[in-house]
């Protein structure tokens, strides 16, 4: 069975469990209308205004047809046979973790998760309430002593409208493209971060201390606003491979950051990629922007991504103030049969922009993987300048790695440079730090830590640490 | 320590090692010489453990092992180090935190303590200032962009650092130039030991002028043809590979 056909058989398997199931009064049947729509509304118990913009996104979404541009290759999705709205744990689940894909546990062993948090993350309901509850308590009353708000966007609907009404939607409209449409629609839940002017938020923020962001659902919604010369550094994601019966997640981040501020946005993503064979793996199509709005501001986007089946996603920057500065540092994994589609888009518009994009793919096994980044300068963009490095790492013989720049300049004082290469770990590179006493696979894990070298610097500490050991575990066995 | 007795080994369909005997000590120095294409480089990689050649015949010892059972880092931790002729580049590793985990890696397999950054550290100055190095390649990338002569004295130093039983150099002498080539020797020379033996594998004799080696073997036609004491090396420069019915390979 093919990774795809196999993912499909997923899918229709949940149409199944849709209409047998006991508890109705938590997940609504499989597929998607403007009543489904209205129900989700009601059942969150929205503002007119919500649903309103939710009905008015899914009447576009309806215009619309998928999107087959990107360098992946999966079955059609029949979006009718998706269930739109679940109860955080669906009874459906695993029961215990005998049930879980052996080689997923044994990462979890190696990454050092403690049983509990095992079960959790491979969607098994645990009644053991975790420490970080406690935790998140102490850190919101910190955070709201700084006038930061953080908090589900759900809750923010409600608890603050006003700027929900003038944010959401403000940087990726629901008319942007196929899937931020459908997300528009029908997302689940997601973050809601404000950072009042002048506040420098005083701890990283993580969704790992928001309760009840565990299971956001499959879409997921995330708006955060940094006001003229805050600054907020937001971590997304966990280094623990995430076992979710949702196969497909359409996800949508917007950030906005005013006049001096600055948005730092690490992402590390380690979703299911799927068995040996890719069965379950997880499709990932996610819309992500940030909008430097205001002058001498700044945006930049790390992420490290190692999960998903399929992963489709351009974390972008609209450089519109003057002297705003948009990054990107990348470093995108795919191996067995995983595919990725990745890249960038730094748009710049305003004077004296700059933006830096430094992507490091690596493919392993029979992994598919391409780079796609955007530099547009715009006429009034005077002065801007672009540096993109852009690298690609090749395990073995059966992988695939694609480069695929554009670059627009229509103010001749702009200066853009793109570099790129592509380099495969050697036998020679392999037997050397073979002789000097190293395995294999700590002689890769080496050789790949050193060629993302670049992108870790950019993570949190601990995270960085996470990330490496990470990639260390998704790349054993690669070499054989 | 050394045990080498009728090796063949073949590349693909090419056979190189036509039945190869060697005995190492412990504590000596061989010099191993002989025209280009005689199989020098082939014993050292097949000695050491590389992909690509097939021994057809022979055995080899090494502390009472069978050598060539082992994978080339089970090799490393028994003991065996090869300093390349072609040193490998490594871009974005670390050469201090590349010493560091071969060296942990090493330990481990002894069933040894790792050590920590600071003794580490410690270890790596002192052997600093036995081979009269400074750190500059220390901070650096793995032989990248390193020029031939600081590749040599690199692999020299990772030697110093890793203490192997066994050291085979091959052709390290290569491509350097006299104060290069003065600053390798000296190093070998400072880390000679009773414990440790060195294969100087060479084409020229210049390096043992150098190095003095206890034993000198003239490798031809993958076999070993004369062995002698340092005087035989001296024979050979006078005499050129000829006087013992050698054809030089172009």
């Amino acid at each position: 069975m093919t990774v795809s056909s196999a993912v499909e058989a997923i899918v229709t398997s949940e149409y199944e469990h849709g209409f047998v199931t006991e508890i109705a009064s938590d997940t609504l049947p499989p597929g998607l209308d403007e009543g489904v729509v209205r129900a989700i509304s009601a059942r969150k118990g929205e503002p007119e205004f919500m649903l309103d913009y939710r009905l008015r996104a899914f009447r576009h979404w309806q215009t619309m047809t998928a999107p087959r541009w990107a360098q992946v290759h999966y079955p059609p999705i029949d979006f009718q046979a998706i269930s739109y709205f679940s109860a955080p744990k669906s009874k459906d689940g695993p029961k215990s973790l005998d049930e879980i894909d052996p080689a997923l546990l044994e990462t979890y062993t190696k990454l050092g998760i403690p049983i509990e948090e095992q079960m959790a993350l491979s969607g098994i309901a645990v009644d053991a309430v975790f420490d970080s509850v406690s935790v998140a308590t102490t850190f919101r009353t910190q955070l709201a002593a700084a006038g930061v708000i953080f908090c589900a966007i759900s809750e923010a609907v409600h608890d603050h409208p006003d700027l929900i009404k003038q944010y959401l939607g403000s940087v990726v409209p629901h008319t942007d493209n196929f899937y931020a449409a459908l997300n528009a629609a029908v997302f689940s839940d997601g973050t809601f971060v404000y950072v009042p002017k002048g506040v420098r938020c005083p701890m990283e923020l993580s969704t790992y201390f928001r309760i009840n962001a565990r299971n956001t659902g499959q879409f997921e919604r995330t708006l955060i606003i940094a006001e003229a010369g805050s600054y907020v550094s937001y971590l997304e994601g966990c280094t623990a491979p995430m076992r979710d019966e949702n196969q497909l997640h359409a996800a949508v981040v917007e950030l906005i950051a005013m006049d001096d501020a600055e948005i730092k946005y690490s992402t590390v993503q380690n979703w299911y990629p799927g068995d040996a064979k890719g069965r379950g793996g997880i499709y990932n199509f996610v819309t992500k922007r940030g909008d430097c709005r205001g002058a001498r501001s700044k945006i930049s986007w790390t992420q490290v991504e190692t999960g998903s089946a399929i992963t489709w996603k351009y974390p972008s920057c609209l450089l519109r103030g003057d002297d705003s500065v948009g990054e990107f540092y990348s470093v995108a994994v795919t191996k067995g049969r995983q595919q990725a589609d990745t890249g960038t888009k730094m748009i710049h518009l305003g004077r004296n922009t700059s933006s830096t994009i430094v992507s490091k793919g690596i493919a392993a096994g029979e992994g598919e993987q391409t780079y796609r980044g955007l530099v547009r300068i715009a006429t009034k963009a005077a002065g801007a300048r672009n540096h993109t490095q852009c690298d690609s790492l090749l395990i073995g013989a059966r992988c695939a790695a694609h480069t695929v720049p554009y670059i627009e300049v229509k103010n001749p004082t702009a200066q853009t440079e793109h570099e790129a290469t592509t380099s495969k770990i050697s036998d020679d590179q392999l037997f050397y730090c073979r002789s000097r006493g190293l395995t294999a696979e700590d002689a890769v894990s080496m050789i790949v830590n050193g060629f993302c070298k670049e992108v870790f610097k950019q993570l949190p500490m601990e995270f960085a640490v996470e990330a490496q050991k990470l990639l260390s575990i998704s790349l054993e066995g690669a070499v054989g | 320590m050394l045990s080498v007795k009728g090796l063949r080994a073949k590349v693909g369909e090419k056979e190189i090692l036509k039945g190869l005997d060697l005995e190492i000590g412990r504590g000596e120095i061989h010099a191993i010489m002989g025209p280009n294409g005689s199989g020098k480089s082939t014993l050292a990689h097949v000695l050491s453990g590389r992909d690509g050649y097939t021994v057809t015949a022979g055995s080899v010892t090494f502390d009472g092992q069978d050598l060539l059972a082992l994978a080339p880092e089970e090799r490393a931790h028994l003991g065996l180090f090869l300093a390349f002729q072609y040193p490998v580049e490594l871009p974005g590793v670390n050469n201090t935190y590349f010493l560091k985990a071969a060296l942990n890696a090493i330990r481990a397999a002894r069933g040894q303590p790792e050590l920590d950054a600071v003794a580490f550290m410690r270890l790596m100055k002192e052997r600093l200032k036995v081979l009269h190095l400074d750190d500059s390649l220390l901070k650096r990338p793995v032989n990248f962009g390193f020029s031939g002569g600081e590749k040599k004295r690199n692999e020299i130093f990772q030697m110093a650092m890793l203490e192997p039983k066994l050291a085979i150099l091959d052709e390290t002498d290569s491509g350097l130039d006299i104060d290069a080539l003065r600053i390798v020797a000296d190093g070998v020379n400072a880390l000679r030991n009773p414990e440790r033996s060195v294969i100087l594998v060479t084409h020229y004799q210049r390096l043992l002028d150098y190095i003095q080696p206890d034993y000198v073997h003239v490798l031809a036609r993958g076999q070993i043809i004369r062995s002698g004491g340092k005087s035989l090396a001296l024979e050979l420069e006078e005499k050129g590979y000829g006087w013992l019915g050698i054809e030089e390979a172009a």
